[in-house]
C-alpha cells in the first residue's frame, strides 16, 4: 500500500491505496466521482479525461500514485453546485450529445483546446484536436459546435447576451 | 495488473540505484505506453521506479552540438518550444504527430526512445539527425543506440537523461499514420546536410528503425522527387499484419519520403498534418 495525498476539484483528500490503482479508479470508485467514465480499455477514447495540474490527460493511464500531491480536476468540479460550466453549458445549447457517455471527455478535451490556443477555435483544428475522444453516437458536429462556441464563451462569457 | 513495488525517487542516482537492485524493475516516465501494458498483462516489472519527480530531466535548450532535450520532456513540450520550432521546426512537428493531445501531455522523450516500438517517431528523428543519447553513464550515438524490435544499447537500470539532436540545415518528417493508434504505418525523416542527406524510416521494418542507403544516394546526386524514381524497398522483412501487408508499408515509404522532399522545397509548408 502507498500513501497518497492530492487536491480533487479544491478538495485536499489522502488515501493508503494499491499503488496498482489507476487514477480513474480511484476517483469513480473510492471518491465516488463518477461523471469520469471508462469508455474503453485501451487508452483509445478519451472518456477519462480529466486535468492533473491544469493539463487535460486520461486518467485510465495514469497511476494514483503518479497524481500523488498534484491537483486533479473531473467534470464535477468546473463548475458550482446546480451550475453549468460555459462549456457544458455549451454543448447543452448545442446539443453537443446524443448518449451523452463520451461528453465528459469531450468537454475537459475542449477546455483543454481553450488553454493551449484560446478562445477562437476553427472546426478543422477542432476535429483535430478531437483525435482521442471517440463518439459513437453523433458523428461529431454539434460537438465541433459546441465546442467553439464554448471555447468564447469559457473566455470571454460578457459576449452572451 | 500484476502486482509490484512502486518507488518515486528524487534524483537520478538514486532512481539508478533502484532499478540495479532489481533485476525486473521497470523505469516509469510518462507511462504512455508502459500502464496500457501493464492494464494488459502484457509486463510484470517486480518494481516500478517513477521518474515523475525528477525535474532536472525537463526542459529544452541550446548548446554547442544542438538542441538538447530532457528525457522526461513531454511531446507537448517539444512540439510547442519556439527554441524547437526555431532551431528544428521538422522535430517540433514530429512530436506533435505523436498519439493525441492527451498522450502528448504525458508521453516523454526518454520513455518513448528507450521503448524502441518499431513504429514509434522520435526514433526516425534520432536516427537521421544524428542525435545522442546521453544516459547516466554514457553517451550512445544514435546509430548505435536502435538494436531491432523493442531492443536497444540500454543496459539494464542504465536511465536516459537526455537527448541531443545537431540542427540540420533541412529536415522534415512525414508520417501515414494508423487511424486507430497513431502510430506511424510509415514515417519518413529526411535531413539534408551540407554534404549528405539521411532517410530515416520507422513503421515499416520488423526490425525497428533504419537507414535507407539507396533513397539518402539518389537524393544526395538530385534533391527532388523525380531522384526517388522508382526506388521501392524491398516487401521481405517488412511488418506485415492486419493493418497492411509489408508490401503496401514498403509503397508507403516512398510515398511519404517524395512527400517529406516535396514538403523541404515548399514554402510555406503545408499547415495540415499528413
Amino acid at each position: 500500500m502507498s500513501p497518497i495525498s492530492m487536491t480533487v476539484n479544491g478538495v485536499p483528500v489522502s488515501a493508503e491505496i494499491d499503488p496498482r490503482t489507476l487514477l480513474v479508479q480511484f476517483l469513480r470508485d473510492h471518491l465516488r466521482l463518477t461523471g469520469t467514465h471508462v469508455g474503453c480499455d485501451t487508452s483509445q477514447c478519451g472518456a477519462c479525461l480529466v486535468q492533473l495540474d491544469g493539463a487535460a490527460v486520461k486518467s485510465c493511464a495514469v497511476l494514483v500514485v503518479q497524481a500523488s500531491g498534484r491537483t486533479v480536476t473531473t467534470i464535477e468540479g468546473l463548475a458550482g453546485s446546480g451550475a453549468l460550466h460555459p462549456m457544458q453549458e455549451a454543448f447543452r445549447e448545442h446539443h453537443g450529445l446524443q448518449c451523452g457517455f463520451c461528453t465528459p471527455g469531450m468537454i475537459m478535451a475542449g477546455l483543454d483546446m481553450v488553454r493551449r490556443h484560446g478562445p477562437f477555435l476553427e472546426a478543422d483544428q477542432v476535429r483535430t484536436e478531437l483525435e482521442g475522444n471517440l463518439c459513437r453516437c453523433t458523428g461529431y458536429h454539434n460537438i465541433v459546435t459546441a465546442i467553439i462556441a464554448g471555447a468564447r464563451e469559457t473566455a470571454m462569457p460578457a459576449t452572451r447576451s | 495488473m500484476f502486482a509490484f513495488t512502486y518507488h518515486k525517487p528524487g534524483d537520478t542516482g538514486l532512481a539508478v540505484e533502484l532499478a540495479s537492485r532489481n533485476p525486473d524493475a521497470k523505469f516509469l516516465a510518462g507511462g504512455q505506453t508502459l500502464i496500457p501494458t501493464l492494464k494488459q498483462r502484457l509486463a510484470a516489472p517486480s518494481d516500478l521506479v517513477d521518474l515523475g519527480a525528477l525535474g532536472d530531466l525537463r526542459g529544452i535548450s541550446v548548446c554547442d552540438e544542438g538542441v538538447l532535450v530532457g528525457a522526461m520532456t513531454p511531446h507537448e513540450a517539444v512540439a510547442s518550444s519556439p527554441l524547437m520550432k526555431a532551431h528544428i521546426p521538422a522535430l517540433a512537428d514530429l512530436a506533435g504527430l505523436i498519439g493525441d493531445p492527451a498522450v502528448r501531455q504525458l508521453g516523454t522523450l526518454g520513455g518513448s526512445v528507450a521503448n524502441s516500438d518499431p513504429s514509434a517517431d522520435y526514433p526516425a528523428a534520432c536516427l537521421a539527425l544524428g542525435a545522442t543519447v546521453i544516459t547516466d553513464r554514457r553517451r550512445i550515438a544514435a546509430a548505435d543506440f536502435f538494436l531491432g524490435l523493442f531492443e536497444t544499447a540500454l543496459e539494464p537500470s542504465e536511465l536516459i537523461t537526455a537527448i541531443v539532436f545537431p540542427a540540420p540545415q533541412g529536415a522534415a518528417y512525414t508520417k501515414f499514420r494508423n487511424p486507430a493508434s497513431r502510430y506511424a504505418m510509415a514515417g519518413v525523416f529526411i535531413v539534408r546536410g551540407t554534404e549528405d542527406v539521411r532517410v530515416a524510416v520507422t513503421g515499416v521494418s520488423g526490425d525497428g528503425v533504419f537507414r535507407w542507403q539507396e533513397a539518402e544516394a539518389a537524393l544526395a546526386t538530385d534533391f527532388s522527387e523525380a531522384a526517388l524514381g522508382d526506388i521501392v524497398l524491398p516487401a521481405e522483412g517488412m511488418i506485415s499484419d492486419m493493418h497492411g501487408t509489408g508490401a503496401y508499408r514498403a509503397h508507403l515509404a516512398s510515398v511519404m519520403a517524395r512527400l517529406a522532399v516535396r514538403r523541404m522545397g515548399v514554402s510555406p509548408w503545408p499547415e495540415q498534418p499528413l
